[in-house]
Parts: C-alpha cells; sequence; structure tokens
C-alpha cells in the first residue's frame, strides 16, 4: 500500500493506492493552520479502513507539507513534479494542465518543451483570493458559483494580483452592481490572471486538464477558462487528488502507522519560525492597557433629544456601513457598526425606517453620506451633504482630540494618514492599490480559519511569540504566513503577526516614518481595524507613545459626517420621511455608454421618486448629457496634437509607428522624418482594452509596468493594418533638454523594442526596424540612420540629412506649441479663476486607458490641467534635488515640482504607473521639494485598475486641504 | 549643456582618510576581502561588513523607500544597521559604496543612502562614491590609474576563487576543504598585493597556475551532480545576504553551482563606452581609452582561463568576446542598463558550457532584467531548446518556501531533460525515480 499526503495551504489530501497504483480510497480536509492535526486524523481514518495493515510506504507533497515531510522523515515530492507523474499515467494525451490550489496556480505544459510555471511572489493565490471574494459578497465560494451562473454583463476587473482585483469590486458592490455579474467578473479576473501571469506568452492549446480544488468545484470557472481558452477542457477524476496521487506514486520508503503517529505527535508543537516579542507580556500588562484607553470617550446623550432635532451621519465604507445621529451640540445620541453584505442600500434603508420606528418624534434637520458609496447613499436617500471621507474623519478627531496632529485611520479596504497642521489637513498618505485590504484581510484571514473577527484578534493578545511576516502587501503575507504555518506557529501567533503587520505596513510602508516624533504628539486612531488590541498595542509599541483611541474608532467617519450635517445644517434636512422610505424601490442596471470611444460600462441606479444615480462615468458626459470641456486641459490638447499627424500617401510604402511609451512624445519628429522621406506613416490606434487584450499573450514579464504591456497591442495592430515595415527604435538616450546631468531613458522605455522584437513572433515575419537611436547628437543622427535603413531602403544620406532637420524642427514646434498652451491654460484658469492641477507624469501617461481619464474626472471637478512639459520654459535652470538627475523625464518632473512649489494657486499631482521603479524615486523626490515650501504632494497610482474612486478621494481631499473644494 | 552643481554633502577629506575607518557592503564575499588589501597599502582603513539577518532587511525597510531595489534596501540597512550596533566610532567611520552612473536607478544608490542616512541622524558620515565616471569626488579619496588596475586584478584572483572553490566543494572527501583553501589564498594573495607582487602578467600566470593547481589536488569524489548555473542582477547574484544564501541551498540539494565570475561586469561595462561609440558617435577618446583598458583585462582573465584549463579537470568558463558574440544572437550589445546584455550572453554561455539549468536572480521589480532577463527567455529557450531556465524574484517580503519550491520544481525538470537521449518521458520515469530521493 502506498499513500501520498498532499499539504496545500488551506487543505490536507490523502491517496492511498495500490501496487498496482489503483485509487483504494481518498480524503480531504481543510487544515486551519493545524498541519500536524489533520495529517494525523486522515492517518488515523486511513487506518481505521484498512485495518489489515500496519503501515505503507509514505511521500508528503504540497506546499505547506515540506516542513512537515524533513521533520518527520518522510521523503518530500515537489508538488509539480508529483502532479505532472499523475497526469502523465491518467491521461496520457494531456497537453496542458491547468491547476489552482489555496494559494498556488500553476501551468504544466507537458508537450512540446515542457515547461511548468508557477504563480510568482506577486500574484495572489486563486482559491484564497475566491474565499475572500466570496465573503465580501456573503455567499461560500459554490454560492460564488451558482449566482455566476445568471450573469449577463463582465466587468473588467484588474486581474494581475488578487487585492487589485478586489479593490475593483468593492466600487463595484458599492454603486448597486448586480450580485451575479461581480461573481462572473470575479471568475473571469481569475481567469484573467492566470492566463497572463502564468502562461506569459506561450499559447495554451490542445487536451487542458483543470485540477485543483476551485476548478473541481466551481464549474462556472471552468467555463470561464473554455470561453476565454476557446477550447474545451476537462476536469478529470480525481481531480483533486492528482498530487496526493502523484505523491503516493513516488512513495517507496515503508513507516509503520504507529512511527508516523508518534512523529507527527513529536512535531505538533515546534517552534521554527521568526518570531518578536509577546505584545503583552502578563494579564497586568493588558488591564492596565485596557484602563488606559476606556477613558477615551465621545460625549454621548440620551435618545430623543428634548427638542427633536437630530443630525445624521452615514459612512458607507468598503465593506461596512456605519451610522451616527447627534443633537444639536454634537453629542452622540444613536450610532450603529454593520457589515454592507456587498450593498449598502438596504442597511440603510432598515437603519432609517429602524430610527424612525424606535423615535417618532425626532426631526432629521441635516444628514450627510461620506465613504466609498457617498454618491450612491446620498442618492438614493437624498441625503444634504456628501464629504471626503478624510474630512469627515478630521472633522470627529478634532471633537474628541482638539489639537490632534495625526490621525491615522485603518479601515476596511484602506489605510488613511492624514497630517494635521493648525486644525487643516496638512498632508494626506493613503495607501497604494497594492498594499490595500487591511482590515478586510484579517477579517478574510478570520473567516478563512472558521471563526469570526473580534475572536480571531483576541488570540493573539497573550500570543508568546507572534510571527514575523514583514511588512509588505497582504499577499507576501499570505506566503509568509504559509511559511510559518509551515513551521508549526499557532494560531494564537499568527494572529498576533498579522496585527503586527497590518502596523508595520501603515508605519513604513505607507506613511515611511523614520522616527516617532515625526508623527506629531497627539496621534488619533481610527477605523474599525483598531477594535482590535493587538494592533493598537502595536502601534503604540512602535511609536514609542501612547494614542487616543476613541470609543467610536470604527464609526468616526460617521460621526465626523453627522457633526459636519449639523454644523452646516439650514434647519431642515431633505432626508427621505418615514412615508417616503415605505414607497423606497432601488433598481440597478448595467449599460455601457456610448458617448465617446471609452465606452464606460456604468450603472444606473434608478430609485423611487425618479432619483438616479449613474456609476462607472468617467466623465461627466452620460449624467449632463453635455460632451467634456477640453478648454483648459492640456492632456486633451496634446492628444488632439498628436492625433493631427495622420498618414499621407507616400512611393516607398506604409510604416507602422507604435503608439506608445517615449513614440508618444516623439510622434512629432518620426512622423516628419518619414513622411519627408516618401513613406506613408501608420500609427496605431488609440489604446483600448482590446488592444491590450490582443497583445497581452505575448508579456513576457507580468510584472512590468501597464504602458510597456501595451505595446504589445500596439504592435499586433499595426501587423493587423498590413504595414511591411514598423518602426521603433531603442533609445538609451532620450534627448537633452538641459535640465540634468544626463538625458537617459528609463530601462523599459530605453529597450523595449527587443522584448517585443523577442516575444512577437508576427515580427519576424515583416521588417521589424528596432536599432538604436540617439537623438540627444543631433550631430549624428542623420548618418546612424542612413546605416540603419540603408539594408532595407537605399536612402541617399543628403536626403535623410534633411528629413532629420525637418524632424527635429517639427518636434522643436511641438514642443513650443505645448509650453504655449500652457501658459494659455494657466493665464485663463486665473482668469476665470479656477484652480490649476499640474497633472506631472510621463508623455505616455496621457494615453487615455493608461491614466483611465483621470484628466477629464479632474476638469470635470472645475479645476485646470497643466502637464508637466507644458511648464518648459517657465523653469529655465533645473532646480536642486537630493538624487541623481540624469533621466530626461525625471528632470521634467522636478523642475515641474519646483515650479509648482513657488505658485500659490497650483497643486502638484503625479501620476505614477504601477511597477515603475524610477517614479519611486522620483515621488520621494518631488515631495520633498514640494513639503520644503508647504505645498502638499499627492500622487496617483494606475495600473490596469479602471475604477477610480480611490483616485477621486485622493484629489478631494487634497482640493479640500487645500482649500479650493467646490 | 550638462550643469554641474555643488550638493550639500559631506566630503571625504584628506584628514579624515587618516583618522576615519571605511566600511564597504558585502557584495562579494571572497573579491572584498581580497580587496581591502589594496586598500590598506593605499593607506584607508576598510572594514568589510557582515552583518546579516532579519535585523539588516528591517533596518532597510524602516529607512528605504519600500519600492526601491531589494539590494539598495539591503546595503543601506546594512550600514545603518552596522552604524546604530555602536561597534563603531561615529565621528570616525566614512561609507562607500560603488556608482556606475548607468542608466539604471541603481546610479541612485548613493543619494538614498544619504537620505536614509539623514532620516536615521548619521548626517556627519561621510558617504565616498566609488566611480570611474566622475560622477562625485572627494579629495581625501584618489581612485589613482595604479590603485584601479589592482583593485581589477584582486578582483581577477577573486573570481578565480571562486570559480574554482564553486567547482570542488560539491565534491570534495573532506568537507570544508575548499573553504579552507579559498581562506589561505585570500590571505596569501591580500599580503602579495601589499608587498606589491602578483601585479605583473608572468607573475599573474604563475600564481593562477598554482591556485588551480591547488584547488585540483584537493580530495574530491567526483560523481553525477546536477549543473546549475546563477546569472542576474549583480548583487543578489552574489550576496547570499541577497539570495537568501542560494549557493547553499543548490549545494544542500546536490547541485554543482557555476556562478560567472564579476570581470565579465567590468568588462561589460567598458566595452559599453565603445558600444555606445559605435550607435551614437561621439568621443573617440574615452571609447578608445576604455578599449586599452578592455584589452589589458581580456589578457589577464584569459590566462587565469588558461589556468583552470590546464588543470584538466574543471570547466573554465568561456572568454569575454565569446560573450561577445552569444549576446549578439539574442540582444543589442546596446542594452547597457544594469547587467544589460551580460545577462542574456551569461545565460548563453552557461548553457554551451554544460549547465543547461539556470537561475536568473532578481531584485523583484528589477526593471532592466523585464528586459534582459524575462524578456529574453522566450529566445533563449528557441536557440537552445535544452535549457532550463527559472527567474526568481528576490524581495523582502517574499518568503523564502516560494523561492525554494520553484528552484525544486526546475531541479526536478534538470533530471529529465539532463538525460542526453532523450527518450519518451514514460520510460525516464522509472529511473529518475531513485535520484529525486537523492535530490531531496
Amino acid at each position: 500500500m502506498k499513500i501520498g499526503l498532499d499539504i496545500g495551504s488551506t487543505t490536507a489530501k490523502a491517496a492511498v493506492l495500490d501496487a498496482q497504483g489503483t485509487l483504494l480510497y481518498s480524503d480531504y480536509r481543510r487544515h486551519y493552520s493545524q498541519v500536524a492535526e489533520t495529517v494525523t486524523a486522515l492517518i488515523q481514518e486511513i487506518r481505521s479502513r484498512f485495518p489489515e495493515e500496519h503501515g505503507a510506504a509514505f511521500a508528503i507533497s504540497g506546499s505547506a507539507g515540506m516542513g512537515l515531510a524533513e521533520k518527520c522523515g518522510v521523503p518530500f515530492v515537489q508538488e509539480v513534479y508529483a502532479t505532472r507523474l499523475c497526469a502523465e499515467k491518467m491521461v496520457p494525451d494531456a497537453d496542458v494542465i491547468i491547476e489552482l490550489g489555496g494559494e498556488d496556480a500553476k501551468i504544466l505544459f507537458l508537450k512540446g518543451i515542457p515547461d511548468a510555471r508557477m504563480n510568482g511572489s506577486c500574484a495572489g493565490g486563486t482559491g484564497a483570493f475566491l474565499d475572500q471574494m466570496a465573503t465580501l459578497l456573503g455567499v461560500t465560494t459554490e454560492g460564488l458559483n451558482k449566482l455566476a451562473k445568471e450573469h449577463e454583463k463582465i466587468y473588467t476587473i484588474a486581474s494581475r494580483c488578487g487585492v487589485f482585483a478586489k479593490s475593483d469590486i468593492q466600487p463595484l458592490i458599492n454603486q448597486g452592481a448586480r450580485d451575479s455579474d461581480v461573481a462572473e467578473s470575479i471568475l473571469q479576473a481569475v481567469v484573467n490572471q492566470t492566463i497572463t501571469g502564468l502562461a506569459q506568452g506561450r499559447p495554451i492549446r490542445g487536451k487542458v486538464l483543470y485540477l485543483g480544488g476551485p476548478l473541481t468545484f466551481l464549474d462556472e470557472l471552468r467555463y470561464a477558462f473554455d470561453r476565454t481558452l476557446k477550447l474545451q477542457g476537462v476536469c478529470p477524476e480525481h481531480s483533486l487528488y492528482y498530487v496526493a496521487m502523484g505523491a503516493a506514486e513516488k512513495a517507496s520508503e515503508e513507516f509503520t502507522f504507529d512511527g508516523i503517529l508518534r512523529e507527527l505527535d513529536l512535531h505538533k508543537r515546534d517552534m521554527g519560525f521568526a518570531h518578536m516579542e509577546p505584545l503583552f507580556q502578563n494579564p497586568e500588562e493588558y488591564d492596565a492597557f485596557c484602563k488606559r484607553h476606556e477613558r477615551d470617550k465621545v460625549v454621548r446623550g440620551a435618545m430623543p433629544p428634548q427638542d427633536g432635532r437630530v443630525y445624521l451621519g452615514v459612512d458607507a465604507g468598503s465593506t461596512t456601513v456605519k451610522f451616527a445621529v447627534v443633537d444639536k451640540d454634537g453629542a452622540l445620541l444613536d450610532e450603529r457598526y454593520e457589515s454592507n453584505s456587498g450593498n449598502p442600500v438596504p442597511r440603510v434603508r432598515a437603519y432609517l425606517e429602524d430610527l424612525y420606528a424606535r423615535f417618532p418624534g425626532i426631526r432629521i434637520c441635516g444628514s450627510a453620506a461620506t465613504g466609498y458609496g457617498e454618491d450612491l447613499i446620498r442618492n438614493a436617500f437624498s441625503l444634504d451633504f456628501g464629504i471626503v471621507e478624510t474630512v469627515a474623519h478630521l472633522i470627529a478627531a478634532k471633537k474628541l482630540q482638539p489639537d490632534v496632529d495625526f490621525i491615522l485611520d485603518i479601515g476596511g479596504q484602506d489605510m488613511k494618514c492624514l497630517k494635521i497642521r493648525d486644525g487643516v489637513i496638512d498632508n494626506i498618505y493613503l495607501n497604494e492599490a497594492c498594499s490595500s485590504g487591511c482590515g478586510s484581510f484579517l477579517q478574510t484571514f478570520a473567516s478563512a480559519l472558521g471563526m469570526n473577527i473580534a475572536e480571531f484578534a483576541k488570540l493573539g493578545i497573550y500570543a508568546d511569540s507572534p510571527v514575523d511576516l514583514g511588512s509588505r502587501c497582504t499577499v507576501f503575507m499570505n506566503s509568509s504566513v504559509k511559511q510559518a504555518q509551515k513551521d508549526g506557529a499557532s494560531l494564537e501567533n499568527i494572529s498576533a503577526g498579522l496585527s503586527v503587520s497590518i502596523i508595520k505596513n501603515a508605519l513604513y510602508k505607507v506613511i515611511r516614518i523614520g522616527s516617532a516624533e515625526s508623527l506629531g504628539r497627539h496621534v488619533v486612531v481610527q477605523g474599525g481595524t483598531f477594535y482590535n488590541d493587538c494592533v493598537l498595542r502595536t502601534l503604540e509599541r512602535e511609536l514609542g507613545a501612547d494614542v487616543v483611541r476613541p470609543d467610536v474608532s470604527g464609526l468616526m467617519g460617521a460621526y465626523g459626517a453627522a457633526l459636519y450635517a449639523l454644523e452646516h445644517s439650514t434647519g431642515s434636512s431633505s432626508v427621505l420621511t418615514a412615508q417616503q422610505l415605505a414607497a423606497f424601490t432601488h433598481e440597478s442596471r448595467p449599460v455601457t455608454c456610448s458617448g465617446c470611444e471609452n465606452h464606460c460600462r456604468l450603472t444606473i441606479n434608478t430609485f423611487s421618486g425618479g432619483r438616479r444615480y449613474i456609476s462607472g462615468n468617467r466623465c461627466e458626459r452620460p449624467v449632463t448629457s453635455r460632451k467634456a470641456d477640453d478648454s483648459l486641459n492640456l492632456y486633451a490638447f496634446k492628444r488632439a496634437q498628436l492625433a493631427s499627424y495622420q498618414p499621407k500617401p507616400g512611393t516607398r510604402g506604409k510604416i507602422g509607428i507604435p503608439m506608445g511609451l517615449n513614440l508618444y512624445e516623439q510622434l512629432p519628429f518620426w512622423h516628419t522624418f518619414f513622411t519627408k522621406l516618401g513613406f506613408e506613416v501608420v500609427t496605431s490606434p488609440v489604446s483600448n482594452r482590446a488592444l491590450y487584450v490582443e497583445g497581452q499573450d505575448t508579456i513576457p514579464s507580468d510584472t512590468v509596468c501597464f504602458p510597456a504591456k501595451l505595446m504589445h497591442g500596439h504592435v499586433r495592430a499595426l501587423v493587423r493594418e498590413d504595414c511591411e515595415t514598423i518602426f521603433y527604435p531603442c533609445m538609451s538616450y532620450n534627448l537633452d533638454e538641459g535640465m540634468g546631468d544626463n538625458c537617459y531613458n528609463c530601462p523599459i522605455v530605453a529597450y523595449y523594442p527587443e522584448v517585443l522584437a523577442a516575444n512577437v513572433p508576427e515580427l519576424r515575419e515583416l521588417r521589424f526596424i528596432h536599432g538604436y537611436v540617439g537623438l540627444h547628437r543631433p550631430g549624428n543622427v542623420a548618418r546612424k540612420l542612413w546605416e540603419m535603413l540603408y539594408r532595407d531602403f537605399y536612402i541617399p544620406l543628403p536626403q535623410i540629412r534633411t528629413a532629420v532637420r525637418a524632424a527635429y524642427a517639427a518636434y522643436e514646434a511641438h514642443m513650443d506649441r505645448i509650453a504655449q498652451e500652457g501658459k494659455r491654460v494657466i493665464a485663463a484658469a486665473r482668469e476665470q479663476g479656477k484652480p490649476l492641477i499640474v497633472l506631472a507624469g510621463r508623455p505616455y501617461h496621457i494615453d487615455p486607458e493608461i491614466n483611465h481619464g483621470i484628466d477629464r474626472l479632474i476638469t470635470g471637478m472645475g479645476m485646470a490641467i497643466v502637464s508637466e512639459d507644458a511648464l518648459r520654459g517657465l523653469t529655465d535652470a533645473p532646480p536642486k534635488v537630493q538624487v541623481l538627475n540624469q533621466w530626461t523625464y525625471h528632470s521634467r518632473l522636478y523642475a515641474a515640482a519646483e515650479y509648482v512649489s513657488r505658485q500659490k494657486d497650483m497643486q502638484f499631482v503625479q501620476l505614477v504607473s504601477f511597477g515603475c521603479g524610477c517614479d519611486a524615486i522620483t515621488a520621494d523626490e518631488c515631495r520633498r521639494i514640494l513639503e520644503e515650501h508647504g505645498k502638499i504632494y499627492t500622487q496617483i497610482k494606475i495600473d490596469e485598475i479602471e475604477n477610480l474612486g480611490a483616485a477621486k478621494i485622493r484629489l478631494r481631499s487634497l482640493f479640500a486641504a487645500a482649500g479650493i473644494e467646490k | 549643456m550638462k550643469k554641474k552643481k555643488t550638493t550639500d554633502r559631506v566630503i571625504f577629506t584628506k584628514e579624515m582618510k587618516k583618522t576615519h575607518t571605511i566600511l564597504f557592503p558585502d557584495m562579494l564575499p571572497i573579491h572584498f576581502e581580497i580587496i581591502r588589501h589594496v586598500f590598506d597599502q593605499y593607506g584607508y582603513r576598510t572594514e568589510v561588513l557582515h552583518n546579516d539577518g532579519r535585523e539588516v532587511i528591517n533596518t532597510g525597510l524602516k529607512y528605504v523607500h519600500n519600492d526601491t531595489c531589494y539590494p539598495a534596501l539591503l546595503v543601506i540597512g546594512q550600514f545603518i544597521n552596522a552604524l546604530q550596533s555602536g561597534k563603531y566610532d561615529l565621528d570616525h567611520t566614512a561609507l562607500m559604496i560603488t556608482q556606475t552612473g548607468g542608466g539604471c536607478r541603481a546610479s541612485n544608490y548613493i543619494f538614498l543612502l544619504r537620505k536614509a542616512l539623514k532620516k536615521a541622524g548619521f548626517e556627519q558620515i561621510p558617504v565616498i562614491s566609488l566611480n570611474t565616471s566622475g560622477l562625485e569626488s572627494n579629495p581625501g579619496f584618489q581612485l589613482t590609474i595604479p590603485m584601479l588596475v589592482k583593485m581589477m586584478v584582486a578582483l581577477v584572483y577573486g573570481d578565480e576563487l571562486m570559480l574554482l572553490s564553486n567547482q570542488v566543494r560539491p565534491y570534495e572527501k573532506h568537507q570544508g576543504d575548499a573553504d579552507a583553501l579559498v581562506g589561505v589564498w585570500v590571505k596569501r594573495i591580500g599580503t602579495m598585493l601589499s608587498s606589491r607582487r602578483g601585479l605583473t602578467l608572468p607573475e599573474m600566470r604563475r600564481l593562477f597556475d598554482e591556485i588551480a593547481q591547488a584547488f585540483a589536488a584537493v580530495p574530491q569524489k567526483r560523481c553525477s551532480k546536477i549543473r546549475v548555473g546563477v546569472v542576474g542582477e549583480i548583487y543578489v547574484k552574489f550576496s547570499p545576504l541577497g539570495n537568501n544564501g542560494l549557493e547553499k541551498f543548490l549545494l544542500e540539494q546536490g547541485c554543482e553551482v557555476m556562478v560567472p565570475g564579476v570581470m565579465g561586469f567590468i568588462m561589460y561595462t567598458l566595452s559599453n563606452q565603445e558600444v555606445d561609440h559605435r550607435l551614437y558617435g561621439g568621443n573617440v577618446v574615452k571609447s578608445s581609452l576604455s578599449k586599452v583598458a578592455l584589452h589589458y583585462l581580456e589578457a589577464v582573465e584569459g590566462a587565469m582561463l588558461d589556468a583552470i584549463r590546464r588543470t584538466g579537470c574543471f570547466t573554465a568558463p568561456s572568454p569575454f568576446p565569446r560573450l561577445e558574440e552569444l549576446g549578439d544572437r539574442v540582444i543589442n550589445r546596446g542594452s547597457k542598463m544594469g547587467e544589460g546584455w551580460l545577462l542574456t550572453a551569461e545565460t548563453l554561455e552557461l548553457i554551451e558550457n554544460g549547465y543547461p539549468n539556470v537561475i536568473c536572480t532578481q531584485p523583484f521589480g528589477c526593471l532592466p532584467n523585464h528586459i534582459n532577463g524575462r524578456g529574453m527567455m522566450n529566445r533563449i529557450k528557441e536557440l537552445a531548446p535544452q535549457a532550463n531556465i527559472v527567474a526568481i524574484d528576490y524581495d523582502s517580503g517574499a518568503a523564502s518556501v516560494n523561492q525554494e519550491n520553484r528552484i525544486k520544481l526546475m531541479l526536478s525538470s534538470a533530471k529529465r531533460s539532463g538525460d542526453p537521449d532523450s527518450a519518451p518521458m514514460e520510460e525516464k520515469r522509472s529511473h529518475s525515480n531513485k535520484e529525486e530521493y537523492a535530490m531531496t
């Protein structure tokens, strides 16, 4: 008898084979981190089923099995190897295996050059991800599967990593998208993630096997794979047990059951993981801690107040919805904090009905909404005000601690840090999309272990050696937890470790403090996550100072909104009355907007009384039916300029130029150059989702920035246009604008043509000219281009010289036009009294698929937009910087930041593509330049993510802080 | 067009040369110990840092922007951790860091280090930039040509010791012999360099031979091992701190490891001058100067490789011109940021030299490696179907279990494709059985 054990991140499986390799018995169960215990149970079960056997040959496999195997002296079989072994036996004609596990995703190519791909350190686990998403929707994964069957449409959800996808789904839920559509979109995101992240350009064809838990249990997920891969995959019999069976196959060393069980028992409590000091040494310490925090209480009053006048605040957060009711003095009368179960609207309705029923005598005299669902709730229930959550938090914190100078808010999805100076927001730090999900991460973790969040948090209080999990995004933590589990860490220590890592994330990743003093002396913490004593304790310990945790720390947003409503009340509120509530209806319907080329997927919410709320829009057009006003939008100006370079028929045939990365700026140069030489210059179309997907399968590195990934689609589009030649030069150097010590491009911009040449097969069938060009040396360019083109086109050198001269002139004229327009916009905005935003980035950030329409979002808020390159001429000398200033695009950013820091009516907002290592440096330096002059630095990270919710909060907070909120 | 600006950095003055100890980060354990002796000879007091572990990473996380590359985080973490340890007199300590001045963001390390020092309250500590491109200068630290030459020679000796010990360690009969021999030679070479010996080409030839013979004489038990090559970003490729002790892990897995030497990188940097001139035109003097230097180093490296080859029992890596040829097959040598085309070429060289299993180490999100590492893998596999390559990301948050899992997976394929007569998979399974256990 041979037994294979497969210990994965969430489950343990066993397969028993006879000598001929036939499966006799199999079993699986969730191990909830209790690996040794679960395996013991599995073995005992096997033993009872085969009473005549005293032992068997054993082998262990699985991502969490390595440690156990080592300790028990049982041979370990790498899990991918085991899968392959089993597949070769069971389905010899399989070509490709797709296996999704709790936290792993794998693709195995069996034919041709055998190859196996596992998810990298960044792509989140898929099973765990599905669990997390299901929890978000308030269903099980099977429920998610069932929901998905009813879907009508699929929303675009970022597919690179779980956390990203989550930040996309959350707003969809809050904006009232249909559950079934969201469910299907989640499954589709898993599919996209697997294909882009793992196949990385290698086509998935032939007979495909689906293995592992999610693919076994969720048929909709299999259909989603089938649909996307355009084939019919197979989920074979025993698809859960391939790893275990493969391991059993390899088992040759005999063990007695008694022996194995004894070993397991010995190793139940092994301490092999990196750990830290306990959070509390003893119960006394914990009591003292609790006592101290009991002091921080808000003023409360009895309901109903004497005059019957109350003010309502609603905070519709990412996972919860919170209510606060105050009286005319701001005393808290009523409160509620509950999960929104994926849709906040019914929760709010229920609360209001309940409020009216309990206290028929009250009169709501003011009402305000805040949080992610602010617009939805405000429209649905006709509240008076909508305020950005950062402002709500500040108002609430000030009530409790008037001289507060720092607020740290950790909610379900996001983390907000507000630095307060003289009572106004001086600086804002929001977590980047990659580390979001802190609070809800704990939540999901807890429910994966079968307990609620409060229980789970409590576990950590007396943990003797909390696991050191580091401070990075939650996906990394998942694998660190896996490691700790492997090393036998107890639940208590994992719980405490997770709490610690949340704080470390906040301090060292989001705020990046050097010392506790830099936060200020009066720190107020809020957000539901701080109900967790371990989290609070860690913060105090890291800061080496006591902080204030209000007794309503999870409620502060709603409390602040209520206080705002009180302050701005006109004496009465338009909030729905009890009668209106009784007749309340809410319907949501997905549609695709056809207003412009963006084709936004909108959700139209209709409420009783004819109120409507549209979400998902990137401009005001679907709401106001007016075209976006681009008169003070330099991004739109630049796009229009580039669109004017149209192909002119020529004698030398077509030459294609992909519109992306540096060519977004250099188009005037190359268009002029090649048109002059008699080519018909064809540019690739404006980027959109479909274009991206077209090239997706040829991207070799899944962590490269999105603008680079788009290039694959652009060259494919040119191939489709029958260009016999495509021109996309490599450029180590950019043009030298004299604003830095050198004029490099970043490595990606410099050499991406090499990647395309090596990975897009069609490019070998046509002429793909991707030689090296140095525009920084105008004197040499003509000869070098002549050499480059000579092999294919016999163009005389003088002709090239003339074309180069014209090209430089065209480029200069283009840049001058931008600078002129910049001056015009600044003057016009000043005349019209509009605030100016310098939306700084890189030339390709004007691509609407890259910035997701952020420029129009800003102009829609009544601001004027100038780009960093439009400030040329206003800044003549390079600013003094504390970094190496040798990249052309970076130099522009520094110069722009320096210029803005001296302008009272300008704000600096930097667009940063996710994965841009260079901007890690520029962002820090731009921040320093601005802060030295008392200006606020705002960064917006952009990726495939379609939703602009987070960007909106950031911008509105900036406007509020700068005193220019509408 | 270029405008030089003065920064407010702390200058390393002539007086400091006498009073200060200069600290080095730990990147090349063998090489840096030898180089120290060159510094000694020129009157600098230096020390190579060896502090490591989670402490260093945590310090780095605290003082460096989390999104910058992992090597920056480690190097700076190691420096600040050392300064905080109380082991050093803060008024008489300086730091030294290399700066290539290339288009990779790594050229910024020194600035990030200064920012971090400021944040940690060590503003008084001078930081010396070790560069050959005139990026920053200090009156107290002059990199003269003879000194530079000696440093290069030290690196070649280091490369030889590394290449040989890597080929002996897996087979030594008595565990620890190879490392002990490295220790002996590091001392001997150091003393010789201090007394200005071992610097002429004939002397080097003799010494190279002597070293190679010494390693050949270590009692060894030759058996079949999986031969694994390591390429990658220079810091994580070499530094055990950066790659979670990769060489040790591979050794435990029953592999023989080949790590191409650091001279390749130096020569690559020099050759870039010439390539730049060819591609873009420009300063002839600069490019011919580097050509001269390149030829000299090629001669030295050639002598070292000859010595290894003459032993008859060790694999000598291919000389630099061969790497250039190999690189040309896949990528233009204009790709010069970070490790640039060299990384691609080294991968091909390893495959060609009998190390078809290659680990490409890179910091998570390393920009040049998107191009030269992952970006070129499909091409490499087309050219060399036997290639068995895995890219491993290193990062402060990446769990070593994931890295090890992926390496083990690569190794398990190595067993199969390592077979010269590629029989169908079913037949091969039976004999890979035993090996699998031997490996794990």
